[in-house]
């Protein structure tokens, strides 16, 4: 079809036409996000039989311009742009906080990466012992050297742009793969301020290609990122679940597994569901790549006479300490021109008061918004005016605005968790996934200092402020981390420093959820690199 | 400030990368489609065609010329796809029987001012759009949004507003680093 197809037109592809097992399989991956995706193409690669089992369908890339005009049209809700489905992901949040688990999360072949923003840092080395470092929190039993070579490779299989300006960053070993994207006009406004208060401003990593990558276009500026790349020069997990089946993995769409059967030290097959009936994949290893909500979920759902708090939960901690990372923001109004709403992307931050964290304060990093305000089509699109009136209405909301967000560290607590409400059931019938999320006073004290500092950039650059979040009405930036934890004590963790759980020894965990802790960057390069290290034990089993 | 073929073509926005596929874009090679052929036993696209234009003379802003081609061109897009071109085939088929009701002629022959008050009368103008709900609802997602996502997604919808890559128009990567023009 030539022209812009509309909104209605996007709908699942028609997937797998066999959606039964395959037979000697080596490794059953499940989950078919970043995580999934690169391990199953890293263990095909190496010759293994592997199925990938993915809860929700495959997306026609060619959908994605009809996608983006759900996201842009007021008629879609967000979970409507990658054909969300309130009974299928049906959930609780019984927590103090509120947690929206459906607004930034895809089922489907991608997962959340085809929603997700792109920003990918490493995280730095007093992330890997926080307790000894800033003495709160649990230290990783990795530290940031046995990750770094993982870290490099991570970025390549993502491609990412970026700058070596940054001087708060970990060390590294090369440059990045690609160039940074330049800063923006309203960065060049934010760096005055900055000099004037002392804080170092430095290019972003972006999982975004500013070159041709990887048989994938440069990025040519569609301005919405999240949580839809047409051009598809945003990288999404599409990238290796297709490369997996390019070298002989089976990708099952629409195969939510049910129930994982096991005996006392092993799993034996992953039951199921399909369109067509349910299924029992049987394999000699299993990696579980489901994110930090539905991974436990999966385990818990799995329970059994030996297991009866649920699978590889020895530890009584899978589904606890449940982390996000929360949200602290600030923006207004300039009396000049911005330029806002080109790119959906950012392309500066400051990591200046990262390494300053300890038991009181989190570690937190700075961003320089470039889509502070309103979008004129989005604004279009829902006013009670037309003609000059709405260009005038236009003329008047846009053009202004400069923005600053953050994103603050909160410690793992074991009374936030996810769990299952037995109360309420899937449309499989299952228990839903609970997110009880609580969020601890570091944190909330750390928020009120960054708006502090937000406040005092604002007001150097002369804005007049229109709006801001802070401890009363933070959110999540929908990084799941902590369910199945990583330690080398099996009765404090689930998972050991290999990925594997301590209880069965043909299941690994390839997710943000076994984060001990979460730092404050963005948590998938960190997943990816972690997916790259649990291929290699994988490997060295199957 | 005149709507060109490049913002048409902005508007009809599906070009792989960098407007590659512009340049092979003629209104011949969409008459001749086979998709423009099956959908016209179904819809009645120039009804579509001349409903819309007339809409579209109401909700753009006056210094916006080059209206009649941009919409064509738009709509060329959207008709392609079955179900799309059948709603607003019933779309506009609801607003002329009403319009033919209220006014006695139908939606397109009315005067500027007619048309700008039948929109209102219908409610299209303080109606959330929705693809599925009432008429009111309908008119604004099929007629005045359809037309308004068009004009400011393109270039030179974006520029009068002030931003000549807007959202959903793939500008490339220059215009977020330039500073205003002076």
């Amino acid at each position: 079809m030539s022209g812009r197809p509309p909104a209605e037109s996007a709908s699942p592809a028609d997937g797998a036409a066999d959606r039964s097992p395959v037979e000697d399989a080596d490794v059953c991956v499940i989950g078919a996000g970043p995580a999934g995706g690169i391990v199953a193409e890293r263990l095909a690669q190496a010759g293994r039989e592997v199925v990938v089992l993915e809860a929700g369908p495959r997306f026609d890339f060619d959908d994605r311009l009809a996608r983006q005009e759900r996201a842009i049209r007021p008629a879609y809700d967000r979970p409507d742009v990658w054909d969300g489905d309130p009974e299928r992901d049906a959930h609780s949040a019984s927590g103090e906080w509120f947690y929206p688990l459906n607004h930034a999360r895809v089922k489907g072949v991608g997962g959340s990466t085809l929603h997700w923003q792109g920003m990918v840092m490493r995280l730095h080395e007093d992330d890997f012992r926080s307790e000894t470092a800033r003495g709160v929190g649990v230290d990783w039993p990795l530290e940031y050297d046995d990750l770094r070579p993982y870290y490099a490779e991570a970025e390549r299989e993502l491609g990412v742009a970026g700058g070596e300006d940054n001087p708060f960053a970990p060390p590294r070993e090369e440059p990045f793969p690609m160039e940074a994207f330049p800063p923006s006009y309203s960065d060049g406004l934010f760096a005055e301020a900055c000099d004037e208060l002392g804080i170092e401003m430095h290019s972003v990593p972006n999982a975004r290609n500013s070159e041709p990558y990887d048989d994938r276009s440069a990025c040519v500026g569609y301005g919405t990122c999240q949580p839809v790349c047409p051009s598809g020069a945003k990288y999404d997990a599409t990238v290796h679940v297709e490369r997996a089946e390019s070298k002989g993995a089976t990708v099952i769409d629409r195969a939510p597994v049910q129930r994982l059967e096991h005996g006392p030290d092993a799993i034996d097959a992953a039951v199921y569901a399909t369109p067509d009936g349910e299924y029992r994949q049987a394999a000699d290893a299993f990696v579980i790549a489901c994110g930090g909500v539905e991974t436990p979920r999966l385990l818990l759902l799995s329970e059994s006479s030996h297991y009866p708090d649920g699978l590889a939960n020895s530890s009584g901690l899978v589904g606890r300490y449940f982390m996000d990372h929360l949200f602290a923001g600030m923006g207004g109004l300039l009396d000049e021109p911005t330029r806002q709403n080109h790119v959906g992307f950012l392309t500066s931050e400051s990591h200046q008061f990262y390494d300053g964290a300890d038991a009181e304060f989190a570690p937190f990093k700075l961003e320089f918004f470039n889509y502070d305000g309103p979008s004129p089509v989005e604004m279009a699109l829902s006013g009670d005016d037309w003609g000059d009136d709405l260009l005038e209405r236009l003329r008047s909301e846009y053009g202004n605005h400069v923005g600053l967000g953050a994103l603050v560290e909160q410690l793992p607590r074991e009374d936030s968790y996810v769990a299952l409400d037995y109360d309420r059931t899937d449309d499989r019938g299952n228990p839903v996934p609970d997110v009880h999320w609580n969020v601890g006073d570091r944190a909330l004290r750390t928020i009120e200092r960054v708006n502090e500092i937000q406040r005092e950039l604002l007001e150097e650059l002369g804005a007049e402020i229109t709006w801001q979040v802070g401890p009363e009405d933070t959110g999540p930036a929908y990084h799941h981390m902590g369910t199945t934890r990583m330690g080398t004590d099996p009765t404090e963790s689930v998972v050991g420093p290999d990925l594997r759980t301590h209880d069965l020894e043909n299941c690994w965990i390839a997710s943000s959820s076994v984060f001990p802790t979460g730092g404050a960057m963005n948590p998938t390069l960190t997943i990816a690199t972690l997916a790259l290290k649990a291929t290699d034990h994988v490997l060295e089993s199957v | 400030m005149e709507l060109t073929r490049r913002d048409a073509v902005a508007a009809l926005a599906a070009l792989g990368v960098g407007g590659a596929a512009v340049a092979g874009l003629d209104r011949s090679d969409w008459g001749a489609s086979g998709d423009a052929d099956a959908r016209a036993e179904t819809v009645d696209a120039d009804r579509i065609r001349e409903t819309l234009l007339a809409a579209a003379e109401v909700v753009y802003p006056r210094e916006v010329t080059g209206i009649e081609e941009f919409v064509g061109a738009f709509l060329e897009g959207r008709l392609e796809d079955p179900t799309h071109a059948t709603a607003l085939d019933e779309t506009v088929a609801k607003v002329d029987e009403l319009a033919e009701a209220w006014y006695g002629a139908r939606f397109a022959t009315l005067s500027a001012g007619g048309r700008e008050s039948f929109l209102r009368e219908v409610g299209a103008d303080t109606a959330d759009e929705d693809p599925d709900g009432t008429t009111a609802e309908r008119v604004r997602y099929y007629v005045v949004n359809e037309l308004l996502l068009a004009l400011y997604a393109s270039p030179t919808g974006g520029e009068l507003v002030g931003i000549e890559n807007p959202q959903g128009h793939p500008g490339g990567m220059d215009t977020y680093q330039r500073g205003p023009e002076p």
